[in-house]
């Protein structure tokens, strides 16, 4: 019987995380709670006895409007810090990539598991927001058994740019950039704390070209059934969209850091 | 050397990186169940061709055969029949000792079941089934080869290439690996191994080419390049420091042929004893002298003027 290569490269991963899965699924609750809480309890008292505030979110409590832009933050965030050091370590400290390729698996297999292997990892952290916000009436919502895949769906579209990036760094002090120049400013400006029509005309693209804004507004559209069918078809586009390039590109990268 | 089945077959073998050309034209062939070493110094392009025939880095120009097959096009048919011990081990120092070789059975396809009884078999083989389940990481230097031997023998290959095996080891450490390479060999499996020490070289090569600068400067067994390239035995005499060069006109004429090293001046001859004997009789004073016979090292330092390991 064979096993599909994406999934024997998967195991890999997987045998590690046997080791560390119990602090990791108490972190993945323990951070959407924590921010739930204070950004909901805080920063909701401030927006919600604001008519005009909750007219923009639509009429909701800001922590229904925040809630599902968490998924997709979380999403983000795990998707990109999984896709650099780690994706790094492959090549240059740890080395498996190479022992990898030294195998019968083709550059291809390797790169799709390790895909499935990162989509898998957004997905605990995601699942992990997903729970806590169905502890809460205000947060929760059916639309959340759609927006969490769609989450994880998200965040590899930010893996696979950034593992391609990885793919060519030399020193890891290149992904201080990542931070500091994609992950920061989308945390802050792709609409997960407060509608992109607030920002100015000139700020909003940022939203638009990159798959987080996507990705929040269709979390937020399923949890609270705002959204229309063909909204969400164009959102759903731009982020296969970049996965499936992501992914193209990450292959030839790979091949070009392994088979010099 | 033609009357055996080729594993691998190179003809004229470039490797270029950019502007450097790592591998100048290399032609060699590689038969089924022999023992196949790469002699030379860091840099000679020994490293280059392994990965070449490891499938892992494509060939610039020439040709390449590996089990009859085209590595560019067959890459992954061909790395499913062998096992590859890099230079420096990629081992998950995370995972156990017998983790690590059954997820990397599971990259060959093979079921999990049977990579774990293919792993406590090779443990047993390598001499470390006690550590089967402790982690990679503390383990020294020797210990993490020959989990990396073990691993690279998962798929049961039929062709191990190794790239400076023992480079690094404490010579127990070498001693011990030399045993297991020397017995996969009883077993049929082709060797074939890059090494910067002519005492590996030695052990375990029933043919090698001796390569410099990217290309092959000599090639054949031990004996015969050691014949070939050097006399019997080499006379080895030490001065006070500094002063080797100045013993060029005692020491004119003695032996077949003289090499003068920073650290000390060897006498090429069929009698080492009887040179050594010409020196007292001469008179000139030196601090140590040794007879002893030629080796591999001898024959490098003809072809090329340096020594191995500088």
């Amino acid at each position: 019987m064979t096993t599909l290569p994406a999934v024997r490269v998967w195991e890999y991963y997987a045998t590690i995380l046997r080791r560390t899965w119990k602090t990791e699924v108490v972190l993945g609750l323990l951070q959407p709670l924590v921010f739930l809480l204070g950004m909901g309890l805080g920063v909701g008292s401030l927006v919600n006895s604001r008519q005009s505030s909750v007219d923009a979110l639509g009429g909701v409590p800001y922590v229904s409007f925040l809630a599902p832009g968490l998924l997709a933050t979380t999403a983000m965030i795990v998707g990109a810090f999984e896709s650099t050091y780690p994706v790094m370590a492959g090549f240059k400290w740890q080395g498996f990539f190479e022992a990898m390729a030294a195998t019968r698996l083709s550059p291809m297999q390797i790169v799709r598991g390790m895909f499935l292997w990162l989509a898998t990892r957004i997905g605990i952290f995601v699942a992990g927001v997903g729970v806590v916000l169905a502890l809460f009436p205000d947060t929760r919502s059916w639309g959340l058994l759609l927006a969490v895949p769609v989450a994880v769906l998200c965040g590899l579209s930010f893996a696979t740019v950034i593992a391609s990036y990885a793919a060519v760094c030399q020193y890891d002090a290149s992904f201080n950039y990542v931070q500091r120049f994609i992950i920061t400013p989308l945390f802050l400006f792709g609409g997960a704390f407060y509608p992109i029509e607030s920002l100015p005309v000139a700020l909003r693209p940022i939203a638009w070209i990159t798959p987080l804004w996507h990705g929040v507004e269709l979390c937020r559209g399923f949890s609270l059934h705002t959204m229309g069918f063909t909204t969400a078809l164009g959102h759903f586009a731009v982020i296969v969209a970049y996965i499936v390039v992501g992914i193209a590109i990450c292959r030839r990268l790979f091949i070009r850091r392994l088979y010099r | 050397m033609s009357d055996g089945e080729a594993v691998i077959e190179a003809r004229a073998l470039v490797k270029r990186f950019g502007d450097f050309e790592a591998v100048k034209g290399v032609d060699f062939r590689i038969e089924r169940g022999e023992s196949f070493g790469f002699l030379g110094p860091n840099g000679a392009g020994k490293s280059s061709t392994m990965r070449m025939i490891g499938c892992v880095s494509p060939a610039s120009g020439g040709d390449l055969r590996i089990f009859g097959l085209d590595p560019t096009a067959h890459g992954s048919r061909i790395r499913a029949r062998m096992g590859v011990v890099p230079q420096q081990d990629n081992l998950d120092s995370e995972l156990t000792v017998l983790e690590n070789l059954v997820v990397y059975g599971r990259y060959f396809d093979i079921p999990r079941s049977e990579c774990k009884a293919r792993a406590a078999e090779l443990l047993d083989f390598v001499q470390l089934t006690d550590r089967a389940n402790s982690r990679v990481e503390p383990l020294s230097g020797g210990m993490k080869r020959r989990v990396t031997i073990a691993r690279s023998l998962i798929n049961r290959p039929e062709l191990l290439l190794l790239d400076e095996p023992t480079t690094g080891l404490d010579p127990q450490a070498r001693h011990i690996l030399w045993d297991r390479l020397y017995r996969l060999k009883q077993q049929g499996v082709t060797l074939v191994l890059t090494t910067h020490y002519m005492d590996e070289a030695e052990q375990l090569c029933d043919r090698l080419v001796v390569m410099d600068g990217g290309r092959i400067v000599a090639e054949g067994s031990p004996r015969q390049l050691i014949e070939r390239h050097s006399s019997r035995e080499v006379l080895e005499l030490r001065f006070a420091a500094g002063t080797n060069a100045d013993q060029t006109t005692v020491l004119a004429g003695l032996g077949d042929r003289q090499e003068v090293l920073p650290d000390r001046v060897l006498i090429y001859a069929v009698d080492g004893e009887e040179v050594l004997g010409e020196v007292h009789r001469r008179g000139v004073p030196h601090e140590s002298a040794l007879v002893r016979r030629s080796s591999l090292e001898d024959v490098f330092l003809r072809l090329t003027g340096r020594s191995l390991v500088e």
